[in-house]
């Protein structure tokens, strides 16, 4: 018994031996790497590197990593004043979803050879995620540049105190419908090739959550049930609560991003219902044209928000 | 089992006048504010949403004495969405072109309020041809709007009507801006709202 332990102290040392290992692909001379705009790789070293080592770019190749086979061309390697950060300026934008690879010879610092160096680039997981969730809320807000969940929108944003608790109401059941939708699409719908019924089973699961949110919250918290239950049915007759689903089927996201997607949409439509319920309150108050009271008004406000997030689009976050 | 007293033909212009979905009952306004960019995308989308209404209005008027009460909302979705996954790979097969620049608001066309709510209010109860008279009443009075709406962005934005050069020129290109669909739609309601004063204003001296 006791040999056997050994053993797997011995098993569990060697995995961890493989783990390191395994990491282990970036020379020690590379302190980071990290993508630069659409067409760029900034690398940044430990030390000064010579300048006519790494202003060669035929001491560079890079490749995405699925396909090592397709050479993409540098078109100029530019070193910073102090010798230690070098960009990489390729021909063709890059797809910076995908990590890249880039294969150096023998680097020259200080007239010392420290060998060939792999280099791994890619965008770091959370930035991603964090770009979508931002993306979605701000840059590509559903409301007022994509146009969708108009009728609930004017709907629910004549007081504050509504407009924030179906704004809330909505993101919750928002992240958990996509979610699901997301799984049913990635292990059922694909594999079987039933993707054409994709509206059929969206605004079915999405139905299903409001129902099942309905139920649980009824049940858990009669409280909360009472002051937002009323915005739960509001939720089916949004089109963003079925246009999330699809646009995560369309474009292939994986689990966080739906789920950042999700979020944002929610968060999105939060700050756009406070934001109007805001503005609508005050109007109250105005002297508006008897022809514009209502609707009337209420578009045009509408219509100098949406003017103004489209300030937003000049917002880039990774 | 019917209860409307109405005339086919009062039905039908009521869906295109008296009760219109843009205009007067303010649903599905996304569309009228997100795609009314011009004439033709207001017809394409328009034949979609006559399309979904007439079929969902006959089916569900066909099966009226059969659906539950307490399932009809679940039941109208479906059939709603049945049709409109109809549609939607119609379109795509057909006039790819059209159906990329109208990007989702076609498979969208599922959660429009005007659809459901004529089916809750009217088709659950009504007779099919009544069914059908309103559908199309309501469908057309959905395209009459759209086509409006398409005609003063495109004229008033590039000049143009149905894709022809009429005035030479470009007036105001804001309207052909995506953001300016709100304001259109919104000046478009008081502009409706103010004629309707006025006429009653007239009436009464």
């Amino acid at each position: 018994m006791k040999g056997l332990r050994q053993y797997q102290w011995l098993a569990g040392l060697f995995v961890v031996a493989l783990l390191l290992v395994g990491c282990k692909t970036e020379h020690p001379f590379v302190k980071k790497t990290q993508f630069k705009d659409t067409d760029k790789m900034v690398i940044t070293f430990a030390a000064p590197v010579d300048e006519a080592w790494a202003t060669d770019v035929r001491n560079f190749s890079a490749y995405e990593e699925p396909d090592p086979d397709i050479r993409l061309t540098i078109k100029e390697a530019a070193l910073s004043p102090d010798g230690t950060t070098l960009t990489l300026i390729f021909e063709v934008p890059l797809n910076t979803g995908e990590a890249h690879i880039v294969n150096t010879t023998n680097i020259v610092s200080e007239g010392q050879d420290l060998g060939a160096a792999e280099l791994t680039v890619k965008k770091l997981y959370f930035g991603v995620l964090l770009t979508v969730v931002l993306g979605a809320a701000l840059i590509n807000n559903f409301v007022f540049t994509k146009y969708l969940g108009l009728c609930v929108f004017f709907g629910t944003s004549q007081k504050r105190g509504t407009a924030i608790g179906m704004g809330i109401v909505f993101t919750l059941v928002m992240v958990f419908a996509a979610t699901m939708a997301w799984a049913l699409y990635q292990f059922v719908l694909k594999p079987y090739q039933l993707t054409f019924l994709n509206i059929v089973v969206f605004i079915g699961l999405v139905s299903l959550s409001v129902q099942g949110v309905d139920t649980v919250l009824r049940k858990v918290n009669p409280v909360l049930f009472k002051a937002f239950g009323l915005f739960l049915v509001l939720v089916i007759a949004n089109c963003i609560a079925i246009a999330v689903p699809l646009i995560l089927a369309d474009n292939e996201y994986t689990g966080w991003e739906s789920f950042s997607l999700a979020l944002g949409a929610g968060l999105g439509f939060l700050i756009a219902l406070f934001l109007m319920a805001c503005a609508r309150e005050k109007l109250e108050l105005g002297q508006v044209p008897p022809s514009f009271r209502g609707l009337p008004i209420a578009f045009v406000t509408a219509g100098l928000f949406a003017l103004a997030f489209l300030g937003f689009s000049g917002l880039s976050i990774y | 089992m019917s209860t409307t007293t109405k005339s086919n033909a009062q039905l039908f212009m009521d869906g295109i006048l008296k009760e219109n979905p843009i205009f007067k009952l303010a649903l599905s306004m996304c569309p009228a504010v997100g795609i009314s960019t011009s004439v033709m995308n207001g017809v394409l989308l328009g034949t979609a949403v006559l399309f979904v209404q007439v079929f969902s209005s006959c089916t569900i008027s066909l099966v009226r004495n059969y659906i539950h009460p307490k399932i009809r909302i679940p039941t109208y979705t479906l059939t709603i969405a049945t049709w409109v996954t109809v549609i939607d790979l119609v379109l795509a097969a057909y006039v790819p072109g059209a159906y990329k620049a109208m990007g989702m608001f076609v498979r969208l066309i599922v959660a429009f309020a005007i659809i459901t709510m004529r089916l809750e209010m009217f088709a659950c109860k009504e007779p099919v041809h009544k069914s059908f008279v309103d559908a199309v009443g309501m469908g057309l009075g959905f395209m009459f709007g759209m086509i409006v709406l398409g005609a003063v962005r495109e004229l008033l934005g590039s000049g143009m009507l149905l894709g022809y050069d009429v005035l030479g020129f470009k007036p105001l290109l804001f309207f052909v801006l995506p953001s300016a669909g709100f304001f259109v739609v919104g000046l478009m309601m008081a502009f409706f709202n103010w004629i309707e004063v006025a006429y009653n204003r007239r009436k009464e001296v």
